[in-house]
C-alpha cells in the first residue's frame, strides 16, 4: 500500500483508500491522454494551418459521421466505466462492517467531540485501535459541519437535526489531521483535530486512562490539561490578548462590561455561569458565540478550570 | 475604411446627447453599455476582494485581516463574481450589445422590459452594497442554513439583493428568447442563425426556468431569518439539507447560464479566425439545448457528502458524466474546425485558445468530481475551488474576454493596441494557471476551502498560488488601460476588420441607432468561409 | 429610420408588423407565466414534503382554516376570471363602454377577495396561529404545528401579492382603456393582464383544496 502519496495525493491509511486512489490515478492518466489528443491537436492545427499567403476560401468540411460517432461513442463507455467504479467504492464507503467500534462524534463551534462507550470523552482527538473497522456516528450542536480525515479519504456532513454515519479503518498506527469541510464561521479553519491510530494495548490504556480523566494530577493541572483538551484554547488567551472570546488571564477580580450594560467583577460563580450558560452575561466587544458546556463537563472538571483559572492570577502578576 | 463620412459621425454613440438620452434610453446598444460600465465595476470589486483573500493566504497567520473579515472577503468575492458579474456578464453585456444585431433586428422585442432589467440590476446590486456596509455577509456565497438563519451579519439584504437580481435576469432571458423567435430578418431560419444565437437561446431557457426556484428559496431564507418559519431551521422543526436541495436545483443550472453564452462566443471566434465553416453546427446547436435541459437534474452532486440517500447519489453521479459529454462533443468540433483552416492569431483568438486549454482541464476535473468515491475525499477542498474556476474563469472569464476583444471595434467603431493586448491575454493565461493549478494539488493533499488559517505543510502551494494571482491582476490592469484608451483614442475601424460573416460586421462601426440601413435578407450561413470572403469590407463570392 | 404613414401608432418602431408585436407581447407573457408557475412550484413543494413528514399535524391544523369564506374568495376569484375574459371580448367587438364596466367589476371583485382574506388573516392573528416563531396558538396536536401556518401564510400571503400586482396590472389597462388607446385593431395590453389575471385565479384553485379541503 502506498505510504508516501503521490505528487496530488497524500498518503493513504484505511483500508477504502486504495480503492478511491486507484480511480483518481485511472481519471488522472485518462485525462492527460484526452488533454494531449485536444491541446496537442490544437497546438498541431493551429501550427500547421496558419494563415500563409493573401485570403482564399477554405475547405467546407462540415460533418463526418464515423468521426463524430467515436468521440461521443468513446468518452460515454469512459464515463460509464468511472460512473459505476465511483459508484461502487461510494457504496462501501456508506455500509460499515457489521462488527465495529462505534464512537460518537459531535461537532460544535469550534471543536469536535467524541464519546466512547465505556464513558471515555476526548475533544479534538479521536483516539481509535489499529486494524479495527471504526464507526462514527455523527451529529452536531448547531450548525453544519463536516467531518473529514484526508488520509483515510473521508468525509461526511455532520448535521443538526439527524445523524450521519461514517466508518474507517486505519491498517497503519500514526496521526493523522482531521478538518471541518463545511464552513461553520469564525474559526472554521480552527476547528481541526487529530485521529490518533494507536496499538489495540495502547487504545485499552488510553480508554481505562480516559474514563478516569484527572487522577493523579492536582486540580490546577488537571485544568490546565482540560483548557487544552476541551478547546477553550481556540478563543480565549492565557497572555492577555484578546481572541474570539476574552483572556482568561486576570480575569478573577477583574470588572468585566457586559453587553446590557451591566457590570460585575468576575469571580468563581461567574466562571462556572459562563461555561454553563455562555450567552447570560457576554462581555461588551464580544459576539455571543460560546456554545454551552453543560453536558460536556462534569463538576469536577469545572472546578479544575476555575482552580486553573484563579491560578493564572498569580502568575500574571 | 470604406464608409463614408456620415457612416463615422451618425451612430448609436452621439444621436442623443447628455446624461438623460442614456439613463432613458430603450436602445439594446446603449444599454449594453449600461450593462457594461456597471458590471466592470463589480468586477473590479470582485477582483479586488480576490487579490485581499491570495494575500492573507500567503502565510498561515494573519497578513492583513482577521477571520471575520476574511470571511465576508471570501464571500464578498464569491456573491459578487457570481450574481454581479458573471451570470449577467456575457448576456446582458455581449448579448445585449451583438445578439439583436446577429438576427438582423432592430431590437429586442421589449425595449423598455430591457431598459427595466438594467434598473432592477442596479436596484438589486444596491442591496449587495448595502450589506457591505452594515456587516457584510460571512455565510459564503451559498448561504446555507443554519448557518445563514443564526450569523448576525446583514444576511437578508444581500439575499433580497440577489433576490431582485434574479428578475433581472428574468427580463433579459424573456426579452431574448420573444426576440429569437420573433424578431429574426427575413431569410435568417434557425439554422441559419449565429451559434452564439442559439447558446444564448439556451441559456435563456435556463434563465426563465430556474432563477424563479432560486428566487423563492431566497424568499424563504429570508421569511426563516425574519419570522423563524421553520421550514430550514433544524431548532424550529425544519430540515437544512432541503435548503441545499433548492438552492443547487438553482444553482447548479446557473453554472450553464454562466458558461453556454462562453461556448457560443467560442465558436464564433474559432470559425472566424480560422476563416473555416463550423464543424458540427447541428451538433454544437443541439448539445446547447441538450445542456440546458439536464442541467436541471444533476444539482444533487453538489451533496454527495450531505447524507442523502446511495440511490440519489448514484442518479445525480451518473446524470453529472451525461451532462458532461455534450461539452466534450463542442471540444472536438472546435478542434476540427481549425483543420484546413487559415487561422490567424489576434487577441479574440489567443483568448479563445486559452479557452480551450483551460475549460479542458476544468472538464477533466469535473469528471474526478462527478466519480462518487472521489468526490467524497475532493469534496470541499481545494481542488472544487480550482474546478470551478477554471470553469467559470478559464472558461467563462476566457470567452468573455474573447469576446468583448472581437466586438470591441464593432461597439466604439475603435480598436485597441495589439500589442498590450496580447501581452495581457499571456500575463492572464500564465497567472491563471500559477494561481489555480496549484489549488488542485492542495485540495487533493486535503486543504479544506473557506480556511482561514490552514496547516504549515500547505503553505508552499498557498505563496505559489498568491503570487499567480498578482500577474492575473496585472495581466487586467494593462487591459483596463489599453481598452479605455481605445474607447477614446483608438484607431478607427471599418465595418468588417475581422473578415467575419455575421450581420452585425455588414453594418457600420459604431452601428446606427437602428443598427441597419435597411433591413437585411440573409441568403447564407453565418460561417460559409468556404464561398465567401471579406475584403476591405467586401463580400467576394466564389466563383461557381 | 422610414416609418411610412401605413405605420400605426401603436406599433413599435422595431417591429414590422402589428402582427409580429402582438405575438412577441404575447409570447412573452406566456414566459413569464411560466416563472410565476415555477415560483410558487417551489412553494407548494416545501408544501408537499412537509405534509408528508407530519400528516396528522396537517390535518388536524387545517380544521382551524374557514372552508365558508375560502369557498367565498374561490367563487370570488372565478368570478372575476370570466368577467376579465368577456372585457376581452368586448374589446374585441369594439364595445369600450363594456369593456370599462368588466374591467371595473373585475377590479371590485378582486377587492372582495382582498376583504375576505383580511377577515381570515385577522381572525388567525387574534387567535396567535402565526407562522413559525410568533406561532402562539395551543389548540392543534401534533408535530410543529407552526410549520402549517408558515406554509399557509407564505402560499396564501405570496398569492395576495400576486393579487395586489394584478389588481395594479388591471387598473392600468382600465386607464388606457378609459384614455382610449385600444380598439378592435390592438388590446394585447388587456389580453396579457388577462392571462395573468387567469394564473393568479389558477393558483387559487390549487391552494384552495390543497389547504382547505384535505383530510
Amino acid at each position: 500500500m502506498d505510504t508516501t502519496g503521490t505528487l496530488f495525493l497524500p498518503p493513504a491509511n484505511s483500508t477504502i483508500a486504495p480503492e478511491v486512489d486507484a480511480l483518481f490515478q485511472f481519471i488522472l492518466v485518462t485525462s492527460i491522454i484526452f488533454f494531449l489528443i485536444v491541446v496537442g491537436g490544437t497546438a498541431y492545427f493551429i501550427y500547421k494551418y496558419r494563415k500563409k499567403g493573401k485570403d482564399g476560401f477554405t475547405a467546407d468540411i462540415s460533418e463526418n459521421r464515423t468521426l463524430e460517432i467515436i468521440w461521443t461513442v468513446i468518452p460515454i463507455i469512459l464515463v460509464f466505466i468511472i460512473f459505476f467504479w465511483g459508484f461502487k467504492t461510494y457504496l462501501k464507503m456508506h455500509v460499515p462492517p457489521a462488527e465495529t467500534i462505534q464512537i460518537k462524534a459531535t461537532g460544535q463551534k469550534w471543536f469536535w467531540q467524541f464519546d466512547y462507550d465505556n464513558g471515555a470523552s476526548s475533544t479534538n482527538d479521536l483516539v481509535v485501535p489499529v486494524g479495527k473497522p471504526v464507526e462514527l456516528l455523527l451529529s452536531s450542536q448547531d450548525v453544519v459541519h463536516s467531518f473529514y480525515v484526508p488520509n483515510f479519504r473521508i468525509k461526511m456532513d455532520v448535521l443538526p437535526n439527524r445523524y450521519t454515519v461514517t466508518w474507517f479503518e486505519a491498517p497503519r498506527q500514526g496521526e493523522y489531521d482531521l478538518f471541518c469541510a463545511e464552513f461553520c464561521g469564525t474559526s472554521h479553519s480552527k476547528m481541526i483535530g487529530k485521529v490518533k491510530v494507536v496499538s489495540e494495548r495502547e487504545y485499552n490504556e488510553w480508554l481505562e486512562a480516559s474514563s478516569n480523566p484527572g487522577e493523579g494530577l492536582s486540580l490546577e493541572e488537571y485544568g490546565a490539561k482540560l483548557y487544552q483538551s476541551k478547546a477553550c484554547v481556540t478563543c480565549h488567551s492565557i497572555d492577555g490578548s484578546p481572541n474570539i472570546g476574552p483572556t482568561l488571564s486576570g480575569l478573577i477580580g477583574r470588572t468585566e462590561q457586559f453587553t446590557d450594560g451591566s457590570s460585575l467583577s468576575a469571580d468563581e460563580n461567574y466562571i462556572r455561569e459562563s461555561i454553563l450558560n455562555p450567552q447570560a452575561k457576554v462581555v461588551k466587544g464580544y459576539q455571543p458565540v460560546m456554545p454551552t458546556y453543560q453536558g460536556i463537563l462534569k463538576d469536577k472538571e469545572i472546578d479544575a478550570l476555575v482552580t486553573y483559572i484563579k491560578s493564572l492570577n498569580k502568575t500574571g502578576e | 475604411m470604406s464608409g463614408n463620412k456620415t457612416e463615422v459621425e451618425k451612430n448609436y454613440l452621439n444621436d442623443q446627447k447628455g446624461i438623460k438620452s442614456w439613463l432613458l434610453t430603450l436602445d439594446h446598444k446603449r444599454i449594453g453599455i449600461l450593462y457594461l460600465y456597471s458590471i466592470m465595476f463589480f468586477f473590479f470589486i470582485g477582483g479586488m476582494s480576490a487579490l485581499l483573500i491570495r494575500l492573507e493566504l500567503i502565510r498561515p497567520q494573519e497578513v492583513i485581516v482577521g477571520a471575520d473579515t476574511y470571511n465576508q472577503l471570501f464571500t464578498l468575492h464569491g456573491a459578487i463574481m457570481i450574481f454581479l458579474f458573471i451570470i449577467p456578464g456575457i448576456p446582458a453585456i455581449l448579448g445585449n450589445f451583438v445578439l439583436p444585431l446577429m438576427i438582423g433586428a432592430k431590437d429586442v422585442a421589449f425595449p423598455k422590459l430591457n431598459l427595466a432589467s438594467w434598473y432592477v440590476y442596479i436596484f438589486g446590486s444596491l442591496f449587495a452594497v448595502y450589506s457591505l456596509v452594515t456587516g457584510a455577509v460571512d455565510t459564503g456565497w451559498t448561504f446555507y442554513t443554519p448557518y445563514s438563519t443564526s450569523t448576525d451579519t446583514s444576511v437578508v439584504s444581500m439575499t433580497l439583493g440577489a433576490f431582485i437580481l434574479g428578475f433581472s435576469s428574468i427580463f433579459t432571458g424573456i426579452n431574448f428568447i420573444v426576440t429569437i423567435h420573433k424578431l429574426r430578418a427575413p431569410g435568417m431560419t434557425w439554422f441559419k442563425m449565429p451559434l452564439f444565437v442559439w447558446a444564448s437561446y439556451a441559456t435563456a431557457i435556463i434563465q426563465v426556468l430556474a432563477t424563479p426556484v432560486l428566487g423563492i428559496t431566497l424568499l424563504l431564507l429570508i421569511a426563516e431569518r425574519l419570522l423563524g418559519i421553520g421550514i430550514f431551521d433544524p431548532a424550529m422543526g425544519g430540515d437544512p439539507v432541503l435548503y441545499q436541495h433548492f438552492f443547487w436545483f438553482y444553482s447548479h443550472p446557473a453554472v450553464y447560464i454562466m458558461i453556454l453564452p462562453g461556448m457560443g462566443i467560442i465558436s464564433e471566434v474559432i470559425a472566424v479566425f480560422s476563416k473555416k465553416k463550423i464543424f458540427g453546427y447541428n451538433a454544437i446547436a443541439f448539445s446547447s439545448l441538450g445542456i440546458a435541459l439536464v442541467s436541471f437534474l444533476v444539482w444533487g452532486h453538489h451533496m454527495f457528502t450531505s447524507g442523502q440517500s446511495e440511490f440519489a447519489a448514484m442518479i445525480f453521479s451518473f446524470l453529472t458524466f451525461l451532462v458532461g459529454i455534450p461539452s466534450g462533443i463542442k471540444m472536438f468540433n472546435w478542434l476540427a474546425t481549425l483543420y484546413k483552416g487559415s487561422i490567424t492569431f489576434e487577441t479574440p483568438m489567443l483568448y479563445a485558445l486559452s479557452f480551450m486549454f483551460l475549460f479542458a482541464i476544468g472538464g477533466f476535473t469535473g469528471i474526478m468530481l462527478g466519480a462518487l468515491s472521489v468526490d467524497v475525499h475532493l469534496h470541499d477542498t481545494y481542488f472544487v475551488v480550482a474546478h470551478f474556476h477554471y470553469v467559470m474563469m478559464g472558461g467563462t472569464v476566457m470567452a468573455f474576454l474573447a469576446g468583448l476583444h472581437y466586438w470591441w471595434p464593432k461597439i466604439w467603431g475603435r480598436t485597441y493596441n495589439e500589442f498590450w493586448a496580447r501581452i495581457a491575454a499571456f500575463l492572464i493565461f500564465v497567472g491563471f494557471n500559477v494561481t489555480f493549478f496549484s489549488q488542485f494539488i492542495l485540495g487533493a493533499k486535503g486543504m479544506p476551502r473557506r480556511y482561514y488559517t490552514y496547516l504549515d505543510q500547505y503553505q508552499p502551494l498557498h505563496a505559489f498560488s498568491s503570487v499567480g494571482a498578482f500577474v492575473i491582476g496585472a495581466g487586467f490592469f494593462i487591459m483596463a488601460f489599453y481598452l479605455i484608451h481605445a474607447m477614446v483614442r483608438g484607431k478607427r475601424i471599418g465595418r468588417n476588420p475581422w473578415g467575419a460573416l455575421t450581420l452585425e460586421w455588414t453594418t457600420t462601426s459604431p452601428p446606427s441607432h437602428h443598427n441597419f440601413e435597411e433591413i437585411p435578407v440573409v441568403k447564407n450561413g453565418p460561417y460559409d468561409f468556404d464561398r465567401i470572403r471579406v475584403e476591405n469590407d467586401k463580400w467576394i463570392y466564389k466563383e461557381e | 429610420m422610414n416609418h411610412t404613414e401605413t405605420h400605426p401608432s401603436f406599433l413599435a418602431h422595431h417591429f414590422s408588423e402589428s402582427e409580429q408585436q402582438r405575438e412577441s407581447a404575447k409570447l412573452g407573457m406566456w414566459i413569464f407565466l411560466i416563472t410565476e408557475v415555477l415560483l410558487f412550484s417551489g412553494l407548494f413543494t416545501f408544501y408537499a414534503i412537509y405534509r408528508s413528514w407530519y400528516p396528522d399535524m396537517f390535518i388536524n391544523a387545517h380544521q382551524h382554516l374557514n372552508v365558508a369564506l375560502g369557498t367565498l374568495n374561490t367563487i370570488v376569484l372565478i368570478t372575476s376570471s370570466l368577467t376579465i375574459a368577456l372585457a376581452i371580448r368586448s374589446m374585441q367587438l369594439n364595445n369600450r363602454r363594456q369593456t370599462i364596466i368588466l374591467l371595473i367589476t373585475t377590479l371590485a371583485l378582486a377587492a372582495i377577495f382582498l376583504v375576505v382574506k383580511y377577515f381570515e388573516y385577522s381572525h388567525k392573528f387574534h387567535l396567535g396561529q402565526l407562522p413559525g416563531k410568533f406561532y402562539t396558538f395551543t389548540g392543534i396536536k401534533g408535530t410543529n404545528p407552526h410549520v402549517f401556518f408558515s406554509v399557509y401564510f407564505m402560499l396564501t400571503g405570496l398569492h395576495g401579492i400576486h393579487v395586489i400586482a394584478g389588481m395594479i396590472a388591471i387598473g392600468w389597462v382600465l386607464r388606457r382603456t378609459i384614455n382610449n388607446h385600444f380598439s378592435a385593431e390592438y388590446y394585447t395590453p388587456i389580453e396579457n393582464a388577462g392571462l395573468y389575471w387567469h394564473l393568479v385565479d389558477l393558483v387559487w384553485i390549487y391552494l384552495f383544496p390543497l389547504l382547505y379541503l384535505i383530510g
